[in-house]
């Protein structure tokens, strides 16, 4: 296999968070030499420095990436476990390209979110997490950021499922330890960080071992590969080779599983594990209670990227790979795609805890990325990846603005509030503009993406796909409730008095948000820079697709 | 259609600045530098707009009829077959609109300054104000449907704001809820009308005429095939070049749809289409006449635009009556040459137009809130031009429009200043006799109620006399009797109008103060009202001016007198001409229809001068107090407005706060329900396993254990180390052995 580039920008991308983490690991060994303050702030310091790097390494990706190519770039191929025919396989195309500048850019952020500067932040009685155990949270925020980057760049599917693991355990660590504690519900029921971390953890799991299967019957039946090495294997993980063998019919000759064709099998074992990450309706439970629970900043990574990764997966494998089982899945992607949208926007719309509703708000927003997967038209399918970057800057907006709010008031129960925007102005702008970014209006970047889904979905090949686009388009007016209602309820009216007291935001929060505003205002209006990166290679995906779909009809 | 260079970009672009500039900088500005920091950019701003637009309208005006002004500013949505540019252009329609809008905007920000004096909030008034504009400007200035949609949902923005814009009162912030969320309705309309419109445009077979058999599509159907292409990635190529002369297979540029429609070679293929058991555009056509109901306020979604009176009171002169309420008439006017084509929608938007005009106007008749009277009746006149729109007289319907901003925005103004004249009192029953302590404000307040009443010779008899008689006249109604019973519908709003104006007019300026005794809640200042400062009152001198004199320039045809506003449309709505059909009922119904609605006006005005001058005619109060259950039972349906907002709180509101409470529900108990008992059912199996291990399999190795100790203390007990007991047993052993050997031998 030939590639256009080859560099090692994407495993120094991939492992310098993991260099910071044995660095803090250090620092922890030296513990008995340090104070505990400058312990913490070392740690702190090293963290954000690393996350900064990284988003500077994103930069110079983005610079040197050619949007126009499609094929796979920045290549960097090693042979890793030679008798397994397992590979160091790390690149990317305009797949991957977008979520390893939205990852880069959402961790500085969330980096930015976990120090606790400029500002008082807590009391004797609500510890802020930021405080708490310093240098193993930043371990564990820099080894997930190392997941997660490895998991969008993997082409080998043996370290794309090693990398996917990676993103599991410090996720648990950090909803678990530093999340909110464990507390009783009226209903008797015990909610908190380590019930959250608990499911979250088991929930995604079950889904990896669904992958692991598909992974380990894939290989079985692959057919011989050549290693970068140049060295012959019988089988392969290479994503790439594998997807070349599923079209040219390899895998033909594959026993039926369960009645199913081989693809089809191992299509809906993968989709069913990366569709807990998304989270698709009805595995999506695990999601309110871990955003709940979870710190600020480790809810701004779940939802603006740990979220996208199992979209992603579906991209990478589900249509690129076993292309002629997309065709085979589309309808019933796109009827679970609008449940996920109308559901989630219904259930949004009777939450009482702001965060909750946000959660349930990802729910139905990343039903608009499965919709335009399925739909598998040109418009459709980038408005999907488009609703993914979008979602990935303003879904951490709005846990930003959920931060906001409990570190001064200690809840998030909506109904509680009340002419906040009397006390808060500035809040309230930068809300309100989250809010109306979230609901998709117009000029703002997250319209761009559910346009190009409804408009591609209703011109699906199934005109099936045009009930599917009316239907969904119904959330449209429910979002816009449920969003203004909250507004209403938290920042509108006359100020409960209870709120005289709170102060509106600090500039750790403004180096936070305001980024993100103004990325979504500048996507919005121009969103050419990520359709250059996205679109030449989704199309030449399509392509593919198309011809199963002629083939099909 | 001829395109000419010109960078209307800036004409939305400097009332957006102004909005940045006083959204960002205002709170810290107007602190230390006080008001003017703020209402001169702001003020100047719109008026550069108005100068660039008159300059834009003078070139296109010495161009051809067919010219339009254009300017590309970036690629903004283009994938694949759809290509969206942010792209403006001004023909003769969008000039029209474009005028009106920087013009009376400009007027209103003027009067602002005086309004709005004072108010904690003045840089966030002006701030939303110039984003109102920029967004208004964006809709009429729009070279396509998205970008359309930008102006669309921004104006809805603006007008949440601004309602809402004194929000420590709950009941101003839910009015702007409400509005934005009923916007919402009509836009789920919208968007999908333009997705059916454009895969509609994308599907029609294309024939070549005149040759029935040779058909153009490629093999395999003409639903099959292109279909496929849609998810090619040769699609854009393929979807540009077109088949025919370069125009695209299907777009979303108003110009460009036009012309595929047009095509001699698409249109039948267009025409033909079948959605849902319609035509394909009657579909398309009435999805998009939902969005402009929902925006423009007609029935079933105007009950948000009374409630809007909320707002501060140029902000219902603006949004909630010049401009932003008739953009659902521009976006029908706009794609004329779809509505054209499908006779059925032309009869929706007429019927649901009138119906509106007249039911409206009932309403009016009894509100007490002065406000609320020129809401209701904006919704009714909304209807009127709708109805223009729906009978094929687009440029009737673009006229009524333009004189229904000055005259509408002559009276909220005059509204605001009888309001702010009494502080803050918006009930007529505590105004009246003002016309002695407020001249200028009563005077032109009496002039543009004149012109909506239809009196001869102002601006609102023009307009509003053509679309009555055009309603007439139709000949592509699908109605029985075509335009007659909407035309009297109409008339019946007439009337009503005329009425209701008058009493507003009467119930304020004439007959003596009523407001004096509860009035002494302590401001501070003079329990008298006063008129209001200059700024204010040369503002509404300027738009009486034009609600008076704004009509001689669509001077009837029938007076032998040059009509130049027609003369203008013409050729923006000559693509749907011929489509239009007059049912030829001749000059004399038209002089007699003419003489009719003159004697309507007259009749309103006299009724009501009749029983509201003085204040001393007891006949209202006698209605009021009957006892009749007939008269009680319809003045109180018709003042609770027909109980409509009450059915939609009780079905849609209700109805979808008590789906989304069980949706919740099942999201808890059963959804999440079947996750946890799937937890728990794993740590009850995981607790059996346990106790089976601890006591089965752990047991077993216990009890082996146990029992080899066991075995071990038994056999301990051969071990006595007493020679006897050995003896005994090798003796006895060796017994057992030799009759065992002696027994199988």
């Amino acid at each position: 296999m030939d590639f256009s580039t080859t560099s090692t920008l994407l495993t120094w991308m991939i492992f310098t968070p993991l260099i910071g983490a044995g660095a803090i690991l250090v620092l922890l060994a030296l513990r008995p030499l340090l104070r505990q303050a400058l312990l913490d702030n070392l740690a702190r310091a090293i963290g954000v420095a690393c996350t900064a790097v990284v988003t500077g390494q994103g930069l110079i990706l983005w610079g040197g990436f050619r949007g126009a190519d499609g094929a796979l770039q920045f290549v960097h191929r090693l042979v890793w476990i030679k008798q397994w025919s397992i590979e160091y396989f790390v690149g990317v195309d305009g797949l991957s390209i977008s979520m390893v500048l939205l990852t880069a850019a959402v961790f500085l952020v969330a980096a930015i979110a976990s120090v606790p500067w400029w500002g008082r932040l807590d009391d004797a009685h609500h510890p802020h997490f930021s405080k708490k155990k310093v240098p193993g949270y930043w371990i564990l925020f820099l080894l997930l950021e190392t997941g997660v980057l490895g998991t969008f760049c993997a082409l080998d599917f043996f370290l794309f499922y090693i990398f996917w693991e990676v993103m599991l355990l410090p996720m648990y660590f950090l909803i678990g330890i530093w999340g909110a504690p464990p507390r009783v519900e009226a209903n008797g029921r015990v909610r908190g960080g380590p019930y959250a971390a608990i499911k979250f953890f088991l929930y995604t799991l079950a889904g990896s071992v669904l992958m692991l299967l598909a992974m380990i019957a894939i290989y079985h039946n692959s057919g011989p590969s050549t290693l970068a090495d140049g060295t012959a294997s019988p089988h392969s993980f290479n994503v790439m080779a594998l997807t070349q063998m599923f079209r040219d019919g390899t895998f033909a000759g594959a026993s039926p599983i369960f009645g199913l064709a081989f693809a089809q099998a191992m299509f809906l074992a993968l989709f069913i594990g990366f569709s807990i990450k998304v989270p698709m309706f009805p595995f999506h439970t695990w999601l309110p209670d871990a955003h709940v629970d979870a710190p600020t900043p480790i809810s701004v990574i779940l939802a603006g990227i740990l979220l996208k990764t199992g979209m992603y997966g579906m991209l990478r494998f589900n249509l690129q790979m076993l292309s002629p089982a997309m065709v085979w899945a589309a309808w019933g992607i796109g009827i679970l795609g609008v449940i996920n949208i109308v559901y989630g926007a219904f259930v949004c719309m009777a939450q009482k805890d702001l965060k909750k509703l946000i959660a349930y708000s990802s729910v139905s927003h990343m039903g608009f990325c499965l919709l335009g997967f399925a739909a598998l038209t040109p418009q459709a399918l980038t408005g999907c990846v488009f609703q993914m970057f979008s979602h990935g800057i303003i879904s951490p907006m709005l846990f930003l603005i959920a931060g906001v709010i409990y570190d001064r008031a200690h809840t998030r129960e909506i109904n509680g509030f009340g002419g906040l925007a009397e006390r808060l102005p500035e809040y309230t702008g930068i809300t309100g503009l989250a809010f109306m970014a979230s609901l998709g209006l117009p000029g703002l970047a997250g319209f761009v993406g559910e346009v190009l889904v409804f408009l591609g979905g209703f011109g699906a090949a199934d005109q099936g796909f045009r009930v599917l686009v009316a239907v969904s388009a119904i959330a449209v007016v429910i979002t816009a409730a449920y969003y203004l209602w909250t507004m209403q309820r938290m920042f509108l009216g006359k100020l409960n008095e209870k709120w005289a007291g709170l102060w509106d935001m600090n500039w750790r929060e403004r180096l936070t948000l305001y980024p993100l505003a103004a990325a979504t205002v500048i996507l919005g209006v121009y969103p050419a820079p990520i359709f250059n990166l996205i679109n030449s290679s989704l199309h030449q995906v399509l392509s593919v697709v198309s011809v199963t779909l002629h083939a099909g009809r | 259609m001829h395109l000419e260079h010109f960078p209307l970009g800036l004409i939305p672009l400097l009332p957006l600045l102004g909005a940045v500039y006083a959204g960002f900088f205002g709170a810290r500005l107007q602190r230390r530098w006080r008001e003017p920091v703020i209402y001169w950019p702001a003020i100047v701003l719109p008026w550069a707009s108005f100068v660039i637009t008159v300059v834009a309208v003078a070139k296109l005006a010495g161009a051809g009829h067919h010219t339009a002004l254009y300017h590309r500013a970036w690629s903004w949505l283009s994938v694949g077959s759809l290509q969206v540019d942010v792209a403006f252009q001004m023909d003769r329609l969008s000039a029209v609109m474009a005028l009106v809008v920087t013009l009376v905007g400009s007027l209103i920000h003027v009067y602002s300054r005086g309004y709005m004096k004072d108010d904690p909030g003045f840089w966030r008034f002006f701030s939303n104000m110039n984003l109102f504009m920029f967004a208004m400007l964006v809709l009429v200035l729009a070279d396509n449907f998205l970008l359309m949609f930008v102006g669309w949902e921004g104006v809805g923005l603006c007008s949440y704001l601004l309602i809402g814009f004194w929000y420590r009162e709950t009941k101003n912030a839910v009015a702007g809820m409400k509005a934005f969320i009923v916007n919402r309705i009509g836009d789920y309309g919208f968007s999908l009308g333009l997705f059916l419109l454009f895969w509609g445009l994308f599907l029609a077979p294309v024939v070549t005429t005149g040759d029935p058999g040779d058909r153009l599509a490629a093999p395999g159907g003409p639903h099959a095939a292109p279909a496929v292409d849609a998810a090619e990635p040769g699609a854009p190529a393929a979807a540009d070049t077109g088949i025919h002369g370069g125009a695209p297979l299907t777009s979303v540029t108003f110009r460009e749809v036009q012309t595929i429609v047009e095509d001699p070679a698409r249109r039948d293929g267009i025409l033909g289409q079948r959605v849902l058991g319609a035509g394909l555009i009657t579909v398309v056509c009435l999805l998009f006449f939902l969005g402009a109901a929902g925006k423009s306020a007609q029935i079933p979604l105007y009950v948000w635009l009374p409630d809007a009176m909320a707002g501060p009171t140029p902000v219902s002169a603006l949004i909630h009556a010049a401009t932003m309420v008739t953009a659902g008439v521009y976006l029908v006017a706009r794609l004329h040459f779809l509505f054209a084509a499908s006779a059925a929608a032309m009869t929706v938007v007429a019927t649901v137009g009138a119906l509106t005009a007249l039911f409206a106007a009932t309403i009016g008749l009894f509100q007490y809130d002065i406000k609320k009277v020129l809401a209701y009746s904006t919704v009714s006149q909304l209807g009127f031009m709708f109805l223009a729109a729906g009978v094929g007289a687009y440029w009737v319907a673009i006229f009524h429009l333009m004189t229904h901003a000055f005259f509408k925005a002559c009276l909220f103004l005059g509204s605001g200043s009888v309001i702010l004249g009494c502080h803050h009192e918006q009930d007529m029953r505590k105004m009246g006799g003002l016309r002695k302590l407020m001249p200028i404000t009563a005077v032109t307040y009496a002039l543009a109620a004149c012109a909506i009443a239809g009196f001869p010779f102002f601006s609102g008899f023009f307009s509003k006399d053509e679309i009555l008689w055009k309603a007439f006249d139709s000949g592509n109604l699908l109605l029985p009797g075509k335009g007659i019973a909407l035309w009297a519908l109409a008339a019946a709003a007439a009337l009503c109008t005329s009425f209701y104006m008058f009493r507003s007019y009467f119930l304020t300026f004439t007959g003596t103060y009523r407001g004096g005794q509860d009035a002494g809640h302590g401001h501070g200042h003079g329990h008298a009202p006063h008129e209001s400062p200059r700024s204010m009152t040369v503002v509404l001198v300027v738009l009486a001016a034009l609600a008076v004199g704004g009509g001689w320039i669509g001077l009837p045809i029938l007076w032998g007198l040059p009509n130049r506003f027609e003369q203008w449309l013409e050729p923006a709505f000559a693509g749907s001409h011929h489509l239009i059909e007059s049912a030829h009922r001749g000059h004399g119904a038209e002089w007699g229809l003419m003489a009719l609605s003159v004697a309507i006006a007259i009749a309103g005005w006299f009724a009501a001068r009749w029983l509201f001058r003085d204040g001393k005619n007891p006949i209202p109060a006698r209605l009021l107090a009957s006892s009749r259950p007939a008269v009680r039972g319809v003045y109180r349906t018709v003042f609770n407005k027909y109980y409509v907002d009450e059915f939609y709180g009780r079905v849609f509101v209700r109805g979808t706060r008590q789906l989304s409470e069980l949706l919740a529900r099942v999201d808890r108990d059963v959804v999440d329900g079947l996750v946890n008992l799937w937890g728990s059912v794993g740590r009850v199996v995981s607790d059996v396993q346990g106790m089976i291990d601890a006591h089965v399999v752990d047991g077993a190795v216990n009890a082996i254990g146990a029992g080899s100790v066991r075995l071990g203390r038994s056999l301990r007990r051969l071990q006595t180390g007493r020679i006897q007991s050995y003896v005994f047993g090798l003796t006895t052993g060796f017994v057992i052995l030799v009759v065992i050997g002696y027994l199988l031998a």
